[in-house]
């Protein structure tokens, strides 16, 4: 598990890799949030191209990270979702505090 | 009912083990040729059952976490998660989504993700005594074309 970051401007980019359970979300957490207090970002992104497995400790990371950054106004978006990833984060209604780009086509399931 | 086949194990209820947990059900069922959707699904409901017995059922010390597996008629995975922990009162509350006694980083989700992953989950409980989660999940036949 690793989180890669980066500081455009206002946009906080973070990208995860690895898998993402209750075992490691913890540490995924601080990673985030560490670079968050300071960048102050308006835009929090999460790319989950890295991400081999995620179980609802993944929804509750997102959830958080919400929490925290929409108290400083900012706002959080989930970028490349596998279908895996989609449709988890879609059962949770995750799109009423978060934008999500589509599911990837080409790795659709079948 | 019959079972083709079966295995248990047991282990404590660290979080260490989340991974090692969902990864030996999935080697178990790959036996039944499973698309990837499918392995994922179980992986997924395994983490979420044995995370609630490392996070909810022991409040003090380590207790066990037991998995009893079996492949039933019909290329059914029955998969059993146990714990001897604090036992749940409600479960009918328990299940509700968003419904968690611990918050914070805790979505309320676990229950609702192994519901719409797998094709039924059993689950019973007595205070004091433990719960027991029983996930159903059959394997599709599977034709290709060209073998
Ligand atoms: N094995 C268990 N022992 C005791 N209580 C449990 C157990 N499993 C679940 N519960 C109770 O049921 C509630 C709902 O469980 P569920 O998995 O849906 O949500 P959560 O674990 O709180 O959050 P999430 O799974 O999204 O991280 C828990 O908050 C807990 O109170
Ligand atoms: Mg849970």
């Amino acid at each position: 598990m690793s989180v890669k970051i980066s500081n455009k401007g206002e946009v906080l980019y973070c990208s995860i890799s690895g898998e993402i359970d209750h075992h490691s979300a913890g540490s995924i957490r601080k990673a985030i949030d560490d670079a968050a207090n300071s960048a102050m970002p308006n835009l929090l992104v999460l790319d989950f191209a890295g991400v081999t497995f995620m179980d609802s400790s993944g929804i509750g990371l997102v959830m958080g990270r919400y929490r925290n950054i929409s108290k400083q106004g900012g706002k959080v978006h989930i970028s490349n979702p596998s279908p895996y990833i989609h449709k988890l984060m879609h059962i949770s209604g995750i799109e009423r505090i978060a934008t999500m780009d589509p599911v990837r086509e080409e790795e659709s399931y079948r | 009912m019959q079972v083709k086949n079966k295995f248990s194990l047991s282990f404590p209820a660290l979080s260490a083990n989340e991974g090692f947990a969902r990864g030996a059900v999935a080697a178990f069922a790959a036996g039944l040729d499973p698309t990837l959707e499918e392995i994922n699904d179980i992986k997924t409901s395994v983490s979420e059952a044995v995370t609630n017995c490392i996070v909810h059922a022991y409040k003090s010390g380590v207790g066990q976490v037991y998995i009893y597996c079996e492949i039933i008629e019909d290329d059914v995975v029955k998969i059993r998660i146990k714990d001897k922990g604090c036992g749940i009162p409600d479960i009918k509350q328990a299940m509700e989504p968003l419904y968690s006694t611990i918050g914070g980083e805790r979505a309320g989700l676990g229950f609702a993700v192994m519901q719409s992953f797998s094709d039924k989950i059993r689950v019973s409980s007595k205070v004091g005594k433990g719960t027991t989660v029983t996930i159903y999940k059959k394997i599709m036949p599977r034709y290709r074309i060209n073998g």
